[in-house]
């Protein structure tokens, strides 16, 4: 198999010179920051720490982290480095008291993110040849996008589908001979049942590659969905807070981690409970400095994603280094098709209704290929009515509350009181019965 | 005129209608008339007992949702055509019914029919003025 790189020079750039080029972008981020930034002015002043206190990369551990809270406490624009007049585009994910967190782009943002995800494109064997399905949602998402330029950008077609609608999409992989898939892997599942509904044989599809991402899966699932899709499926990473897809993405030569983007995004892994930075190969919280990002730089951003760092030699060519697959999380965030999702937004739903207690456990499963969220609620005397239309009007306001701020749809169920299990200190609020 | 009734949220799982019923015996309440309201999710559970406030102080204290509520008793002939009679006069007067349950006493004689009206107030009005028996609590557990 012939590899072929986006930007051969630097993706395979030994790492004495990719470090080299690390630490002048570092030096000169921090810099800028600490100058046009007063989050980051004052945190690095609390932390004693200056600009010029960057003599190396290991440095890095010397300045404050970032974390979700931050760029929520500056909402919307506060951590912008760049007026807004050179912002070219926002993009928002949901956030746990309602407000989204919002990211920023400057042209130049929007090129060096078109590019990586070119970068990510290439190395799952994607050409300008190809014509590329975007099933990922256009929008606030930073996916559907994100995606789409990358493609533009390594010049192959865009079919920008975006979600929903399978039986189209499968009609359109057909009618148009899509060769490369990118979704959401339980939307890729989706669209595999979509295909056996219209009898649409797989292997009488152009699909070659999937690229799929925004939320975790398991080898178990990969396995289900090459042999269901007919198709080689690799994994992508990537988070708004950092830029979007294209920070890490699998080659076809391994299934062992994702190649990150190392001139661009500088990542470390740590300790989760003490911040300690720990040894390569150790598993702990992801963490990335972006190097080259003007309107939302982030330095030392938690992602509170479990994984760890590669540093072998890939078989690719590659020196970038690899990032395995995100095993979990540090903190209680679910993901629901491709959704996050705290327990805390639906704790605010439910007390934001009158009557209701604040008794509840969040049950997520996997039925077929879809995940599914049930929001169990306690009836207390406040709520119950003797008469079943009240009740049923009750679970369907809950269910819409909860679409309406968290944009997913789940099933309320209505359960006696005191039936949700009370544990010593803290609830256990969520049950996930997905295998993944 | 209104007799009140107690209802109790059920979850649809094994045994908890069995468990209602045992409180109820163990603290000597006599149930007169139920019936059971069910959705795919869930049910409510709707009684008329001798003794309402115990009932509900016994369920409540075993972990039970109680509610209370007035309904209406409507006495009528256990015979063709008596309850198509109470809900003609009812419906003359454009009252909807929220919902109902019929038992029949032991004699055999009259049927005593409950009803949740949207309208109370009116539907007694229209009962008693189309002639229909109404009960009270009293008599219900006398029968």
């Amino acid at each position: 198999m012939t590899v072929t790189y986006w930007e051969e020079e630097i993706e395979t750039l030994p790492r004495v010179g990719l470090e080299s080029i690390q630490l002048r972008r570092l030096q000169h981020l921090v810099a800028r920051v600490y100058k046009t930034v007063k989050p980051y002015k004052r945190k690095m002043d609390e932390a004693g720490v200056r600009p010029e206190d960057i003599k190396s990369l290991a440095d890095l551990s010397k300045l404050p982290f970032t974390v979700k809270d931050d760029l929520r406490d500056n909402y919307p624009f506060g951590l912008f480095t760049v007026p807004l007049d050179e912002v070219v585009r926002v993009h928002a994910s949901s956030g746990t008291t309602g407000k989204p967190t919002v990211v920023g782009y400057t042209a130049k943002d929007i090129t060096t993110w078109s590019n990586v995800m070119a970068r990510a494109l290439c190395c799952a064997g994607a050409t300008k040849g190809d014509m590329i399905h975007n099933a990922y949602g256009y929008g606030l998402f930073t996916g559907g996008l994100g995606a789409h330029y990358g493609i533009e950008r390594l010049g192959a077609t865009a079919i920008p589908v975006s979600g929903g609608n399978s039986k189209r999409q499968i009609t359109i992989m057909k009618d148009f001979g899509s060769t490369v898939l990118l979704s959401t892997p339980s939307y890729a599942l989706n669209l595999a049942d979509a295909m056996d509904s219209m009898n649409v044989d797989p292997k009488s599809l152009s699909l070659r590659v999937g690229i799929f991402g925004a939320e975790p899966w398991s080898e178990n699932m990969r396995e289900e969905v090459e042999r269901k899709l007919n198709l080689k499926a690799t994994d992508i990473y990537g988070l708004s807070e950092v830029m979007g897809p294209g920070v890490a993405q699998e080659c076809l030569l391994t299934d062992r981690g994702m190649h990150i983007f190392e001139d661009h995004f500088l990542p470390e892994i740590i300790d989760p409970d003490t911040g300690e930075v720990l040894p390569p190969g150790e598993k702990g919280e992801l963490v990335f400095t972006t190097l080259t990002k003007e309107a939302f730089p982030i330095i030392r951003y938690r992602t509170k994603d479990i994984s760890r760092l590669i540093y072998d030699q890939c078989e690719c060519g590659r020196t970038l280094v690899r990032m395995e697959k995100v095993t979990g999380r540090t903190d209680d965030m679910l993901i629901i098709r491709g959704v996050n999702v705290f327990p805390s937004q639906v704790e605010n739903v439910l007390m934001g209704i009158d009557g209701v207690e604040p008794h509840y456990q969040i049950v997520v499963d996997r039925e077929g290929n879809l995940d599914t969220m049930q929001v169990q609620v306690e009836v207390s005397e406040g709520v119950f009515s003797d008469e079943i239309r009240i009740l049923e009007n009750l679970s369907k306001y809950i269910q819409k509350e909860i679409k309406d701020l968290l944009g997913v749809t789940c099933k309320v169920k209505l359960v006696e009181p005191k039936t949700i299990q009370r544990s010593e200190g803290k609830a256990q609020r969520v049950i996930d019965n997905r295998k993944i | 005129m209104l007799v009140e009734q107690i209802a109790v949220f059920l979850e649809n799982k094994s045994g908890r209608l069995a468990e209602i019923t045992a409180v109820l015996a163990e603290n000597n309440i006599n149930i007169r008339a139920l019936s059971v309201a069910d959705t795919a999710d869930f049910g409510i559970l709707r009684l008329i007992v001798d003794k309402v406030e115990k009932a509900k102080e016994v369920l409540k204290d075993n972990g039970f949702t109680v509610g209370k509520t007035s309904v209406i008793a409507v006495e009528v002939d256990d015979k063709t055509g008596g309850l198509a009679k109470v809900l003609k006069s009812i419906k003359n007067a454009s009252i909807n019914v929220e919902y109902m349950y019929a038992f029949v006493n032991k004699t055999g004689e009259n049927a005593v029919l409950i009803f949740r009206f949207e309208k109370m107030d009116e539907a007694i009005e229209t009962l008693q003025k189309d002639g229909f028996t109404i009960l009270t609590r009293e008599q219900i557990c006398a029968l």
